[in-house]
């Protein structure tokens, strides 16, 4: 048993792809002993912005040798036989053995494939590694790449170190060698270091400054970066993104804090965190404040690479940057404010929203229509239509203005921001500010009447356009983000607890009727309903069952939200279930059988009598919870019928020989499949 | 500063060492003593406006064919809509670069480049160094690269490139790119917060003496001055004496023209006549030239490089960044 170092030194990788490449690294090597028979057992990855390291604890220093025959042709085959079996064996015709097949002689090829030295293996596995390793980007360097064929790497790679047990597997790629030398630090660590093995290989490193280990280096920032904020009586802002992409810059991190101009926290604060984050990779600090809402301070924490000789100067030539950058970012903010939204708004005249779909400008009048709509109809409670109209104008205002050029995410915010600063009251300002919620999974979902208003109008006018010009999401393909429109749609409508008919937003949104458009969209929208109920248990083909209102598909999501949650909760019960099996076991009956309608048996059995009276009794119940969409109400009416359901398949044949009791029966039968219907679409239920 | 002082300054002339740290001229030529020692051609600027360091002909053009090449050279660079009148301490439209070519790239340019750092006085151990992923693309010249910015103690400083494509073409060899931000790295080192205050010499003279009402005559011409109409038939003409020497079989001369045509929609650009519609088709019409030179260029040196490089071949065209 051998341990196995591998060491690939590279020019910076990129911090991005540090973490795929160490995926890469361990699937490939795992690949490369497995086409030997070897099991890679246990491996550590560990990658630094220059260099990938791999150590595979305990492999075999040489593999089993194997002894493999092949059967082959009869003695006597045609030449032809013979030698293509010689060839496909890699044997000579005098290494053939003859031997006794249940009396025939037949030729017999013996491979014996000896132990390899894994070292061998080793190397032979690593220039494949490095050849089929992929990177995200990849490209070619130096004298080699006089030729198009040259090895490709994400950089330049500079060296190999590969050392089984201690050896050096032997390796040539391009002009460079495997070797046990390797280079420390970039800057702390001159010459190069040599290696013995994976035992004292991440030592020695850390002895030249390098922590080759990228946890270790996330702990050293994490750790570092929220003790420096505490030293200076301050909260550190986490951003886990922010510590991996660090650790991925650096080999020897050196959280380090700095102080910027207070003047700069004027500026918002999303402002300036996301200028240092982006820009500079800087985390940003809080000032704890007694009302427990922590306000942004004027401190930043940068990581060097370095242990500088003064980290003061370090500081101080970050602190520079970051105040150029933060100067730029109070320019936009200054320049911005000297026009209101209305002015910034005229702006969106010149901004092609889609070829088809007209500028901005004509979106958002749109938008304002349907919103003013929304708030007139009632549809969203206690939304003031004014206030809604006013904020839908203005909602996309924002894009036009330098902050929003400069930092796209900040989109909505920013106008919110501009909102408040031109004294447009709360309410509108907010509506602004959060329309585009909710934007992921997690984000929260508006509230505020006004903000309901507008951020329903923007989503319903995206789905609307381009549903109306044909542009749907396909397979994987969603560029118009319209699947994150119609969740967004549809949570809003949950949350806020929003009866709205797609019918009458068509017709509001259109000035005109388009029975068509509305259940397209519907369609689409009970799609993603599907798709977000699962998660909670609620089957898709409840969603159909409860999918049809008076004959079509129902536009009202929230109602076939509510329905097929009522059917949900009613099939899991026991009564739920037994029914859903009478159900099944008369419709199954009628599919088969015909019979004239509207027949009457004039001395029903009992059961049958019973199943009568009960219909008499829950049909009307159900139909009045259904007209007053009260669907827990609708299924408990029909969970009455259970009892008289058994019974009825229990004690009556329905085949009568009566010709007239049997149409009777399946009559009642067919009343009774009806009654279910009104409520649910059983049908459509699977199993 | 007056005529007078300077001339006394000058009638004590200092011991002539260079101070990098002390002075913007000082900087340049302790880089172009750096970079001559290890080899390189020291070239004069190219003698037409310019966007970046890039367009150069030792460049663009040499970064095709096998050859070997090593070049140094300051490159003025004109960015119309970047002027501020000479009031904002960082944005000029007019400024320098100093670049850098290698080719093939060699193993130790980092090293290199490093070491040029600590010629013009940027300690390694005291300043916090790092290469940060930045790939470079420039669709006008059917060129891509990747490579870093690198940052010293947070400030980018220079952009570092590996060409992989040059007018379409696979770079073979690849060569290194180095473009030091010139004015940047001298504030840097000489701990000024306004480009005007740099020291040009160690004599006096700021960069303010030198460019400040160049920055503002100038910047007045590219946004409100400059006529509008020339410019457009500019443009136009550039363009046709393109393809007349692409059509003459001299490349060179046609790369020149998409230059100027590049330069002349820059201040279009600046001068704002040019919609959002109708930029889309001049940066088309500036790439077909761009493109359309690099190839020819190629297509005709590809001969002769064939025949001095065995192993080599024009082929490779196509492979694409990403």
């Amino acid at each position: 048993m051998a341990d196995f170092l591998l060491e690939l030194l590279t020019e910076e990788i990129p911090a991005r792809m540090q973490k795929g490449a160490r995926g890469e690294l361990e699937k490939l090597f795992a690949r490369e002993l497995s086409a030997s028979g070897i099991e890679a057992g246990n491996v550590t990855v560990w990658s630094t912005p220059r260099r990938l390291t791999l150590i595979a604890r305990g492999l075999p220093t040489e593999t089993q040798a194997v002894r493999e025959e092949a059967k082959g042709p009869p003695v006597g085959a045609p030449d032809q036989a013979v030698d293509g079996f010689c060839r496909k064996n890699g044997v000579t015709r005098e290494q053939l053995e003859e031997r006794d097949v249940k009396g025939r002689a037949t030729y017999f090829a013996v491979i014996e494939k000896p132990g390899q030295q894994v070292s061998d293996l080793l190397a032979a596995a690593i220039p494949a590694i490095i050849r089929d390793f992929s990177w995200p980007k990849s490209m070619r360097w130096g004298e080699a790449s006089i030729s198009s064929e040259s090895t490709r790497w994400v950089r330049p790679l500079s060296g190999i170190v590969a050392l089984l047990g201690g050896e050096v597997v032997p390796v040539v790629m391009d002009g460079i060698s495997s070797g046990r030398e390797t280079m420390g630090h970039r800057f702390h660590s001159t010459g190069s270091i040599s290696i013995d093995g994976a035992d004292d290989y991440a030592e020695k490193l850390r002895s030249a400054h390098v922590i080759v280990d990228h946890e270790e280096r996330a702990a050293i920032i994490r750790d570092g970066a929220k003790k420096a904020a505490e030293d200076a009586g301050l909260v550190l802002v986490e951003d886990e993104g922010l510590v991996i992409e660090n650790a991925g810059l650096t080999e020897w991190p050196v959280p380090l804090l700095g102080r910027f101009d207070e003047e700069f926290l004027d500026v918002p604060p999303e402002v300036i965190q996301l200028t240092a984050r982006v820009n500079q990779k800087y985390f940003v600090c809080e000032e704890a404040a007694n009302d427990g809402v922590n306000r942004l301070a004027n401190a930043f924490v940068c990581t060097a690479n370095i242990d500088a000789n003064d980290p003061a100067v370090v500081v101080d030539g970050n602190r520079k940057v970051l105040a150029a950058r933060l100067a730029d970012a109070r320019f936009f903010w200054e320049l911005d404010q000297k026009k209101t939204l209305a002015e910034h708004a005229k702006g969106l005249e010149r901004i092609t929203f889609h070829e088809k779909l007209g500028t901005v400008a004509n979106k958002v009048d749109r938008v304002a229509k349907l919103a003013e709509w929304l708030a007139t109809e009632g549809i969203v409670p206690d939304s003031d239509l004014n206030a809604a109209r006013q904020a839908a104008e203005l909602c996309k205002a924002d894009l036009v203005t330098e902050m929003v050029g400069e930092f796209p995410e900040l989109q909505g915010l920013m106008g919110g921001y501009y909102a408040e600063k031109e004294g447009l009251s709360p309410e509108i300002a907010h509506a602004i500010r959060d329309h585009y919620k909710p934007v992921g999974q997690s984000d929260e979902v508006p509230t505020a009447p006004t903000t309901v208003a507008v951020s329903l109008a923007d989503k319903l006018d995206n789905l609307l356009s381009f549903f109306k010009i044909d542009i749907l999401p396909t397979g994987s393909k969603d560029p118009f983000a319209l699947r994150r429109a119609a969740l967004g749609y549809i949570r809003l409508i949950q949350a806020n607890d929003l009866k709205l008919s797609l019918e009458q937003v068509v017709h509001a949104w259109d000035s005109k009727p388009d029975a068509a458009l509305a259940e397209k969209l519907a369609v689409f929208l009970l799609d993603r309903l599907a798709v977000q109920l699962r998660d909670e248990g609620v089957r898709h083909d409840y969603i159909l069952a409860s999918r049809d209102w008076a004959g079509s598909v129902d536009t009202r999501i929230d109602r076939v939200e509510a329905r097929a949650r009522a059917l949900s909760g009613f099939l899991a019960t026991d009564n739920g279930a037994n029914l859903l099996a009478g159900y099944k076991r008369a419709a199954n009956i009628l599919k088969k059988e015909e019979w004239e309608e509207g027949a009457t048996n004039p001395a029903p059995e009992p059961a049958e009598a019973a199943l009568i009276a009960a219909l008499d009794e829950a049909e009307p119940k159900a139909a009045a919870a259904v007209e007053a969409e009260d669907f827990a109400a609708a299924m408990e009416a029909l969970s009455s019928l259970r009892g008289a359901v058994d019974r009825f398949f229990e004690d009556v044949i329905v085949n009568a020989e009566d010709k007239n009791v049997r149409a009777s029966r399946l009559s009642l039968l067919a009343r009774l499949r009806d009654a279910v219907h009104k409520v649910a679409d059983f049908s459509r239920i699977e199993g | 500063m007056g005529l007078c002082s300077m001339e006394q300054e000058l009638s004590n002339p200092a011991i002539p060492t260079r101070d990098p740290a002390k002075s913007f001229q000082d900087m340049i030529l302790t880089l172009h003593d750096f970079w001559a020692a290890n080899g390189c051609v020291i070239l004069q600027p190219y003698d037409m406006r310019m966007g970046a360091g890039t367009f150069h002909t030792a460049t663009t053009l040499r970064a095709l064919g096998p050859e070997p090449w090593n070049a140094a050279f300051v490159q003025p660079c004109r960015r119309p809509t970047d002027g501020r009148y000479g009031e904002n301490p960082n944005r000029l439209q007019h400024y320098y670069q100093y670049q850098v070519i290698l080719k093939p790239s060699p193993s130790d340019i980092q090293d290199l480049y490093l070491e040029s750092l600590r010629a013009i006085g940027i300690d390694p151990l005291a300043h916090d160094i790092r290469f940060v992923e930045d790939d470079w693309e420039s669709p006008t010249l059917g060129a891509w690269g990747l490579g870093w910015e690198v940052w010293c103690d947070g400030m980018e400083v220079t952009q570092f490139t590996y060409f992989q494509q040059m007018g379409g073409f696979d770079c073979k060899p690849v060569a290194g790119e180095l473009t030091y931000g010139l004015e940047r790295l001298a504030m840097y080192i000489q701990g000024v917060d306004n480009v005007y205050d740099l020291a040009f010499n160690s004599h006096g003279v700021s960069y303010g003496d030198v460019f400040l009402e160049n920055e503002r005559q100038m910047s007045k011409w590219n946004f409100e001055v400059a006529e509008t109409g020339a410019l457009f038939d500019l443009f136009a003409k550039a363009e046709a004496e393109c393809k007349n020497a692409l059509a003459n079989d001299v490349p060179i001369a046609a790369y020149e023209q998409a230059v100027e045509a590049s330069h002349l929609f820059n201040l279009l650009q600046a001068r704002g006549v040019i919609s959002v519609q109708e930029r889309a088709s001049y940066m088309g019409r500036v790439r077909d030239l761009a493109r359309s030179s690099c190839e020819k260029y190629a297509e005709k040196m590809a001969p002769e490089w064939a025949e001095k490089y065995p192993e080599w071949s024009l082929q490779g065209q196509g492979a694409s960044n990403g």
